[in-house]
């Protein structure tokens, strides 16, 4: 396999890998710290015992997103030199100011929530979580922000006279990047749809074992709750997750259309187009709809794309003129005008076709499980249990899993051949010096190291969840003794 | 803002804001070193100072908040040569590539460890994770040193055939893509600059439990930092020593002479005052002066050597096309990041001394509680 070939496996399977991880880390912290503020306001203390229980899951998920991270902001450097440095007056900003204003704020308010239960006063506690979970929320928009600016490269200009790389015009722009807010929005619906399917998930199976085992034990009405509070929260985020995916589809088409075209297989262009559910099961219309609001409009295809694409490469011009770093880029024959091979311009259709079919159809499944859920547990009911029902609390939180790696899948499959839209390809992008066999070598160890580290994480997960609500929680005071045990040690 | 500069630039308009940029990466990592560098210490010591279960963990509870926010500064100097240098991020983290593996790899075991190790109380769990985070915290540093002791030597540099823009590391034009710069950087330098972060480390972390533990525990981290706080003196002045008689800097290596004093003062001055404050503040002062060292001595070309010549100039007598000047970000960009880090660095530094000051109280083998971490 190539070099390139090699970089890009390890770039996906690391990527996807540590985006196991990032929605749970983003709306569990947040619901936690919503748990925690119930029992300070309340004094319930149910409450306290579903943050110390939801914490500890929290916790033993946030170490692997922390340490899988690393490894994402080394290898911009490390695989793609090239790209580095092309991109870095633009795309180093939200980086650094990811790790100074977020990656800050949640390590170390984190740090102070996990040990601080008997050091700090209630309320000084509580505000931890939320500063460590506010950090968890910047971060990820910084980071989609520079995800966006590979999408939709805009606030920037190519520099031909010295540097010969892309330079920031604006850094508001690439804030305020359209693709960057679509997609802020869908990815936070996304973790939401995560942590509340794991929140109804985890606390649905113990609910019905509990219930069926004891059913007077005080535990049960406390599962109940937080089944229900997970279904509502899953509820909520994946009808707002539909319907950010249905904004973000129509900015794809107007901004990236072949990644639409490829997603969807339209070889050639159509009105009233037909969303294929599966190959050859077609339902009119639906596609142009998804793609621009108008169930009439024409939705450009792969062919119709290509032919356009082509001629505008062979005279110099941008392929969206209305993208300055294209324009300056293709007027200065940089980038992929400057490149001697010839350009392919198709993605691979057939994964995106599917992740796109597969990210949605999981999507749907989200609302109707929630709507399952919270049925089965009107009134005063509670599920007599029974595979069906373990099945359905076990499958819950793997399905968002499912659903946000397929739906990356796409995004940045869609968006190949480049690795910036429309101006340098992927394949210019990878870093000359390091060979296929050090890429080969990298990229087995940390499959190793990755699956023995899920074996781990499962385990231990499996092991918190069995265990159950925390049996003996007392009121944290602030500890004067300086002798006394703390009440939270490694 | 321009300066003037006495060589030749090709395509380079010197900024004084890259050489703020460069200043201010160069505090970046001596926050990573200062703060990371006890932690490493702590970690590499668990297994020997901490005799018991529970000694062990009185040595991991001494960092457990704050490991994770110290690892934050190297986060940040990474963002921050990419974002303010983004030639030299490319050129050096892909001229580095299995290094900084190994050091991705370290960070990986030795970040899981912590938190996975109090998880489980079987005592063979407990030992492989142990070993994890000694490991890991041992790799890092040792890395790290080696790839310092390489920067002053400098890593030579060609062009990419097909792109004369992008500098790559290699020992020659022909070795791009086919032979690493690898088995190169283990010199009997590079091997001396990986053992002496090590050894500072050491130092700095024993020196740190000689505050943060009480009873035994504290007794044994003395004892340690009297012997490797001998090794840590002896090591470092041949390493600095080494550094500028036979790499000294392109500018100011006054300055760097007056820096090896400062270092081996505030390293004479820990060892004698082991078990207070002040020492500690003098081996903090020694990873000052030992990184400005280095970062001096990295100007202009960051650290990189012509391939031919192997020094800063090529054959022609120009400056290396790949310097602190031409692997800028423009003006523009790193006036905005200025404004940025200007006012988070000092709320990041609040906090972070609040946190400290939080967890003040040392740990003794009374504080670590029976059962295994109940609570969240």
């Amino acid at each position: 396999m190539s070099a390139e070939t090699l970089a890009r496996w390890q770039f996906g399977i690391t990527t996807v890998y540590h985006f196991l991880f990032v929605p749970i880390t983003i709306a569990l912290s947040l619901l936690v710290a919503v748990l925690q503020t119930l029992w300070v306001r309340s004094g319930d203390m149910k409450f306290l015992r579903l943050t110390k229980f939801y914490g500890k899951l929290f916790l033993i998920n946030f170490a692997m997103g922390v340490v899988t991270g690393i490894v994402q902001e080394f290898q911009f450097g490390m695989n793609w030199s090239e790209y580095a440095r092309f991109v870095g007056d633009i795309f180093g900003a939200p980086l650094a100011l990811e790790a100074l204003i977020a990656f800050f704020l949640e390590s170390v308010f984190l740090g102070m929530w996990i040990f601080g239960w008997d050091r700090l006063p209630k309320k000084v506690h509580l505000a931890t979580i939320w500063l460590g979970a506010i950090g968890t929320l910047i971060s990820s928009i910084f980071i989609l922000a520079a995800n966006a600016w590979m999408q939709n490269p805009v606030g920037a200009e190519y520099d031909a006279a010295g540097n010969l790389r892309a330079e920031m015009t604006s850094f508001t722009d690439v804030l305020l990047n359209p693709v960057a807010i679509a997609t802020w929005t869908h990815v936070v619906f996304g973790a939401f749809f995560t942590a509340g399917a794991l929140i109804m998930g985890v606390a649905g199976w113990n609910l019905v074992k509990r219930n069926n085992e004891h059913p007077d034990s005080q535990d049960v009405p406390v599962y109940r709750w937080a089944t229900k509070f997970g279904a509502w929260v899953l509820l909520v985020a994946s009808v707002g997750t539909i319907l950010t995916g249905h904004i973000q589809g129509q900015i794809v088409t107007d901004l990236q259309p072949m990644k639409m075209a490829a997603s969807e297989n339209l070889q050639d262009s159509a009105t009233c187009a037909p969303f294929e559910i599966v190959p050859g099961v077609g339902v009119p219309c639906v596609l142009s709809f998804m793609a621009t609001n108008d169930p009439g409009a024409e939705v450009k295809g792969i062919n119709d794309l290509k032919a356009d694409y082509d001629a505008k490469l062979a005279a110099g011009q941008a392929l969206d003129d209305r993208n300055q770093l294209q324009v300056t880029a293709a007027a200065a024959k940089a980038g992929i005008w400057g490149q001697t091979d010839a350009v392919d311009w198709v993605p691979p259709v057939l994964p995106t076709f599917w992740s796109f079919r597969l990210m949605m159809g999981l999507g749907v499944l989200g609302i109707l499980l929630a709507i399952f859920v919270l049925v089965s547990l009107r009134g005063n009911k509670i599920p007599a249990g029974g595979k069906g029902w373990t099945g359905l609390m076990i499958a819950a939180p793997l399905l968002p899993l499912f659903a946000n790696s397929f739906g990356w899948l796409m995004t940045e499959l869609g968006r190949q051949p480049y690795v910036v839209n429309g101006v340098l390809s992927t394949h210019a992008a990878v870093s000359p010096g390091v060979t296929a066999l050090e890429l080969g070598l990298t990229l087995v160890l940390y499959t190793l190291i990755y699956g023995v580290l899920a074996v781990v994480e499962v385990s231990l997960l499996l092991k918190y969840i069995k265990l159950g609500l925390p049996q003996r929680v007392e009121e944290p005071t602030v500890q004067d003794d300086d002798s006394a045990p703390l009440s939270f040690a490694y | 803002m321009n300066f003037q500069f006495a060589f030749n630039l090709p395509e380079a308009v010197p900024s004084a804001l890259a050489v703020v940029w460069f200043l201010l990466v160069a505090v970046l990592w001596i926050g990573y070193l200062v703060l990371e560098g006890f932690d490493y210490g702590v970690a590499m010591l668990i297994p020997f100072l901490g005799k018991t279960e529970k000694e062990k963990r009185v040595l991991i509870n001494t960092i457990g908040p704050v490991w994770d926010g110290n690892e934050v500064w190297l986060l940040t100097a990474g963002g921050a040569m990419f974002l303010a240098f983004p030639a030299w991020y490319a050129t050096l983290f892909s001229g580095l590539y299995l290094p900084l593996f190994l050091v991705l790899v370290g960070l990986i075991i030795r970040g899981v460890a912590f938190e996975y190790r109090a998880k489980n109380p079987d005592s063979r769990w407990r030992a492989t994770f142990t070993w994890m985070a000694t490991i890991g915290s041992f790799i890092v540093p040792l890395v790290f040193g080696v790839g310092f002791a390489n920067f002053i030597i400098g890593l030579p540099v060609v062009t990419d055939p097909n792109n004369p823009a992008l500098y790559v590391v290699a020992s020659d034009a022909a070795n791009v893509g086919v032979t690493p710069y690898f088995w190169e950087l283990f010199s009997p330098f590079g091997l001396l600059g990986g053992i002496a972060v090590v050894v500072l480390c050491l130092f700095h972390g024993s020196l740190y439990l000689t505050l943060k533990t009480k009873g035994e525990v504290k007794q044994r981290a003395a004892a340690f930092a009297k012997i490797i706080g001998l090794v840590a003196i002896v090591g470092g002045a041949v390493f600095l020593v080494c550094q500028n008689l036979f790499w000294p800097p392109v500018f100011l290596s006054g300055l760097n002479w007056l820096l090896v004093v400062v270092a081996a003062v505030a390293l004479v001055v820990a060892w004698l005052s082991i078990g207070k404050g002040v020492a500690f503040v003098c081996s903090a002062v020694t990873w000052l002066a030992v990184a400005l060292g280095i970062f001096i001595r990295m100007l202009p070309t960051l650290g990189f050597v012509d391939a031919g010549t192997r020094t800063a100039f090529d054959s022609a007598g120009q400056l290396l096309g790949l310097n602190v000047f031409t692997a800028a970000s423009q003006d523009s960009t790193l006036t905005i990041a200025l404004v940025a880090a200007c006012i988070m660095v000092p709320i990041v530094l609040a906090y972070t001394i609040w946190a400290y000051w939080v967890f003040r109280r040392p740990v003794g083998v009374e504080n670590i509680p029976d059962e295994v971490a109940s609570a969240a």
